[in-house]
């Protein structure tokens, strides 16, 4: 979304240089923008102007000024939903992204076996989110579920009832479910680095850790900073899987940003303190995605000086 | 030369989001999903719920009056739960409501009132004595808003109920409660015996709910929550709210409910389940759970295994026993924005079809009970008309049958309401801020 605005100098940039090629270029964008600017820009234009004004989705939308901006600012429900979205966060990153790195690091050799895995790790990317959540919510269940069915003490917990559980069980399922895929974009990285690197480290006398952590690691910083951008992205928008295991509960559990706003919204029929939780939603996504850019660097330096 | 084509790139990326988004968009926007019935061309439309039990019952209802009346036809359509909530939130805010309103009255039919959105039907209540007549008197008060009736009442009523499995009560020796004394002397006697004295669906927050309007309405009778409902000042701060939150309070701390149960979802009849299966030995739920544990339990209702009764006075309460609390009925508006013709056919099929001789035989296939006096001569004689009779001399009998609260306060109040019952279930809030963080919504 940040880049919107550079692209326009460049591109006359390139028909000074390149000549027609360049307004073929612009031509190409055109389905882009407007999708973008009538699903995206738009929308995101009625949700600030109404996060101005007090409406319940019936009656007539009433300009109320910055009273909904202080209400959803004082209410102590912000800070904590806040909270809680940035723990999923952290603590779903903490475990998605060496998991991926590793499963994808040995995905990546070409052994006919590990293919095969490759297949059965990536079911359930293809499964939906409701459906994970109603599965996972039936073994879980405290009374009908696999521990007391089976009679596992272990499992045998009061999983989506108990505040931490919950919370664990989320990053659980969200790890589970994402983790095949992370891997995926991993895999393709490490295959794209020039074997001639590995070749050389050899000689010099490197062994595999030191390979992995002199080569593959260094190599993988783009793709690292690709995958938390979407894990960063993804979880504050998560919001089905939460909704369906525990609505936000036990109490207000695990009631992330989204869900939040889904409640004020469309449950309380608040729609303009709604508006402002989703307005703080976007300026939190745009900000963390900005600092996971400039962590990865400028992207115009080569990331492999002398291979 | 790379920036630009990292921009170039970026650039494609949005649009393949954007398309994304549009495909997701349309999922969002598709239809009732085949719910529609033959008619597409009626004078008049209605919307409602589809699913058992309600949807054949409301589809024979339709069907009949526009047999009757071929040239007016109404043209119908069903939608799950959920999405019917919110298309109908969507569609009369955005002036394009169908003739007929479907809901629960209470708050949310206040909220259309207030936006002018249904038409005001006291006067034609007035000219047709025998509508209002024909049905129960109870039923009317959701419907009535400011002194004026916008809403007619049809379907069934719903009253809560304290259920019981005979077979558990039988295995510990224990015999059903009188009051809330014998409740508590039950829990330790199941909880010895390794049976959760209650099954509880917490995760849905309005199973909780039905605990806290019962005990209320025993211990201090329909007065304190009346002046929650006309929006009087602190009105939750009456000592008997303080009273009733404690009663829960000790119930939850003497492990009245089943384990787990904040996580078990009465959507998925899981606390239903746990009675008819013994793992609990009572539960405080709908009357249209009856018919659930019927489908669903096996032999368990047909072998009579499931006791049932009204919730039982409290000590010194000042609620008369016969109180009820849950549906009294459903609602039928119309909105303001339809045409005089299909105003006029709306009118037509509530005077004529909602009230024939057919419409309370649908209803009791269900295991439901009408709103239609009268109806109780074609319940059976089989356990499940005994059921129902039960269902409707309790009703027709109950000196106040009120409104279930979420049903009753504006949906912003609701949601607060729920919130804090769930927090309160958790022992995230004291009885003392709850009646705080409620009073601070009241008359929002």
């Amino acid at each position: 979304m940040t880049t919107l605005a550079p692209p326009a100098a460049r591109v006359t940039e390139t028909s000074a240089t390149g000549g027609g090629r360049g307004g073929a270029l612009i031509w190409m964008t055109v389905p882009a923008l407007v999708m973008f600017t009538a699903f995206a820009i738009v929308p995101l234009i009625g949700v600030l102007v109404l996060s101005f004004t007090s409406w319940n989705s019936i009656g007539p939308i009433e300009p109320t000024g910055l009273d909904n901006w202080a209400s959803v600012l004082t209410d102590p429900g912000l800070p904590h939903a806040l909270g809680v979205t940035f723990m999923i966060m952290g603590l779903s990153w903490v475990i998605q992204t060496p998991m991926s790195i590793l499963l994808g690091v040995f995905l990546a050799a070409h052994k006919r076996y590990r293919g095969f895995l490759a297949v059965l790790f990536f079911v359930p990317v293809l499964l939906s989110s409701t459906a994970i959540a109603i599965t996972f919510k039936s073994l879980l269940d405290p009374n009908f579920g696999v521990g007391s069915s089976f009679g596992i003490e272990l499992l045998r917990q009061d999983w989506l009832g108990s505040p931490r559980l919950a919370v664990g069980v989320l990053i659980f399922i969200v790890s589970w479910q994402y983790i095949p895929f992370h891997s995926l974009i991993y895999q393709g990285a490490v295959r794209a680095i020039p074997p001639s690197m590995y070749e050389a480290s050899l000689i010099d006398g490197a062994g595999r850790i030191r390979q992995f952590i002199s080569i593959t690691l260094p190599q993988l910083r783009y793709t690292i900073i690709t995958s938390s951008t979407l894990m960063v992205v993804g979880s504050l928008t998560l919001f089905d899987l939460i909704y369906v295991l525990t609505v936000g509960g036990p109490g207000d559990a695990t009631r992330t940003l989204a869900l939040d706003m889904y409640q004020t919204g469309f449950s309380a029929s608040l729609m303009g303190p709604a508006s402002a939780i989703a307005v703080i939603l976007v300026l939190v996504g745009l900000v963390l995605s900005q600092i996971l850019r400039r962590l990865g660097g400028r992207g115009d330096e080569s990331q492999q000086e002398g291979a | 030369m790379i920036g630009k084509a990292l921009s170039r790139r970026h650039l494609l990326g949005l649009g393949v989001g954007a398309g994304a988004a549009a495909a997701l968009a349309a999922c969002g926007s598709s239809g009732p999903g085949g719910g529609g019935s033959s008619v597409t061309d009626g004078v008049a439309d209605y919307w409602s719920l589809s699913g058992p039990p309600g949807e054949p019952a409301r589809k024979a209802a339709i069907e009949r009056f526009n047999a009757a009346n071929p040239d007016t036809k109404i043209s119908s359509l069903f939608f799950k739960n959920d999405a019917f909530k919110q298309k109908i939130k969507t569609s009369i805010g955005a002036g394009d409501a169908p003739t007929m309103i479907w809901g629960w009255g209470g708050g949310n039919l206040k909220s259309y009132v207030q936006a002018g959105q249904v038409e005001d039907l006291t006067d034609w209540f007035a000219q047709n004595p025998a509508v209002k007549d024909k049905l129960f008197p109870t039923s009317f008060a959701p419907a009535t808003i400011d002194g004026k009736i916008w809403a007619m009442p049809h379907e069934t009523v719903q009253p809560i109920l304290l259920y019981w499995n005979k077979k558990v009560f039988e295995q510990v020796g224990a015999e059903p409660p009188q009051s809330w004394d014998d409740i508590m002397a039950l829990v330790p006697k199941f909880n010895a015996a390794g049976i959760a004295p209650f099954a509880l669906g917490g995760q849905s927050r309005w199973t909780n709910m039905m605990w806290l309007e019962l005990l209320l309405d025993r211990g201090a009778g329909p007065d304190v929550f009346n002046r929650v409902y006309a929006g009087e000042a602190n009105a939750w701060s009456d000592p008997a709210v303080l009273d009733m939150l404690g009663k829960i309070q000790r119930l939850i701390d003497e492990n009245g409910f089943i384990n787990g149960y904040s996580s078990v979802t009465a959507d998925s009849n899981a606390d239903q389940a746990l009675l008819y299966t013994g793992r609990a030995a009572m539960m405080v739920h709908g009357s249209w759970s009856y018919g659930i544990q019927n489908s669903q339990g096996g032999d368990f209702v047909k072998n009579g295994g499931l006791g049932y009764m009204s919730f039982p006075p409290i000590e010194g309460g000042k609620g008369d026993p016969s109180n009820q609390v849950g549906n009294p009925g459903h609602y039928l508006s119309i909105s303001t924005k339809a045409s005089p013709e299909a105003k006029e056919v709306a009118k037509k099929f509530f005077a004529t079809t909602l009230l024939d001789d057919k419409e309370p035989g649908e209803w009791i296939k269900t295991n439901n009970v009408p709103i239609i006096k009268g109806s109780d001569s074609q319940f059976g004689t089989d356990p499940n008309g005994q059921f129902l009779k039960f269902v409707y001399d309790t009703s027709v009998n109950a000196k106040v049958f009120a409104q279930s609260w979420d049903q009753a306060l504006s949906p912003t109040a609701a949601e607060t309401l729920l919130d804090n019952i769930a927090k309160l279930f958790q022992k995230q809030v004291s009885p003392q801020q709850w009646v705080d963080n409620m009073n601070a919504v009241i008359g929002k």
